[in-house]
C-alpha cells in the first residue's frame, strides 16, 4: 500500500467516463466536449468509467469494465460519514 | 454502505460485484472503512469504494447533483453484458432496502438463465412460482398467478 502511494502520488486523476468515441479525438475538443447528461436507461449499456478505489486495505484504479461476464451492483451514496 | 456490507454473503453467494462509489476521495473510504464502517459490520465493507471527484462518472449516470456536489443515491443493477437492467434513486435522506436489491438480482439472474423463457411476477422471490413465456400464457395468467400468493 505505502508503495502504492510513493508510485501515484497523492492526488493521481483516474480516467472517470470512458467514451470509446472518444479515443481518437484531439486533446482540446476533447476539453470542450459537454459531459454526457443521463443517457443511461435500462436496457442499455451502462456507461463505462475508471475510477480511483480503496480495496482491501489498499489503493488501486477500477474500470466498470474490468467486470465484464459478471453481474455488478453499483451503488451510488451522497458521502461517506453521512447519517443514512 | 454498512447495509450493504451486511449483506455482503449474500452478494458473493449469488457472485455479484459491488461496487459503492461517492464523490469521496479514496483516503476519506479509507478513514471511513477504519473508522466506522468496520465497527458497524464485522469486516467493515468488503468491496472497492470508487471515489468519483468532481461527480463526473455521477454524471454519466444521470445521479450527480451538482448543487450539492454529490451524487444522490443512485443504484444500478449490470448484467454480465454490461446491460444496466435496473435502476433505482432516491434523494439522500432515505435509505435503500437491500433485501429488494438483492430480490430483483435473484430474479434477473433467474430470466437470464431461462433466457427469458421464464419471468417474474410482482414480488417474485426464489422458489415462488415464475411465469413460462408463451402464447398459451396470453389472458391464462389468473390461472397460474396470483398477486396474494
Amino acid at each position: 500500500m505505502a508503495d502504492d502511494e510513493k508510485v501515484e502520488g497523492c492526488v493521481a486523476s483516474a480516467a472517470g467516463p470512458i467514451d470509446p468515441q472518444a479515443e481518437e479525438e484531439p486533446e482540446q475538443a476533447r476539453q470542450t466536449r459537454k459531459e454526457p447528461k443521463m443517457n443511461v436507461t435500462v436496457g442499455k449499456e451502462a456507461p463505462d468509467f475508471e475510477a480511483s478505489a480503496f480495496v482491501n486495505g489498499g489503493f488501486k484504479n477500477i474500470k466498470l469494465s474490468d467486470y465484464r461476464g459478471k453481474w455488478v451492483f453499483l451503488c451510488f451514496y451522497p458521502g461517506d460519514f453521512t447519517f443514512v | 454502505m454498512s447495509a450493504v456490507a451486511g449483506k455482503a454473503k449474500e452478494f458473493e453467494k449469488l457472485d455479484v460485484q459491488v461496487l459503492s462509489c461517492s464523490t469521496d476521495s479514496r483516503f476519506v473510504h479509507k478513514i471511513w472503512q477504519e473508522q466506522e464502517l468496520s465497527k458497524m459490520v464485522d469486516g467493515g465493507f468488503p468491496f472497492p469504494m470508487l471515489s468519483d471527484a468532481g461527480g463526473k462518472i455521477g454524471s454519466a449516470y444521470g445521479i450527480y447533483d451538482e448543487a450539492a456536489g454529490v451524487d444522490v443515491r443512485g443504484r444500478f443493477i449490470i448484467d454480465p453484458d454490461g446491460i444496466i437492467q435496473a435502476i433505482e434513486v432516491l434523494t439522500p435522506p432515505v435509505g435503500r432496502k437491500v433485501t429488494e436489491s438483492i430480490r430483483q438480482l435473484q430474479a434477473f439472474q433467474h430470466v437470464r438463465k431461462t433466457k427469458g423463457a421464464e419471468v417474474c411476477p410482482a414480488g417474485w422471490e426464489p422458489g415462488k412460482p415464475v411465469l413460462k413465456v408463451g402464447p398459451e400464457l396470453v389472458g391464462t395468467v389468473w390461472k397460474v398467478w396470483k398477486p396474494d400468493e
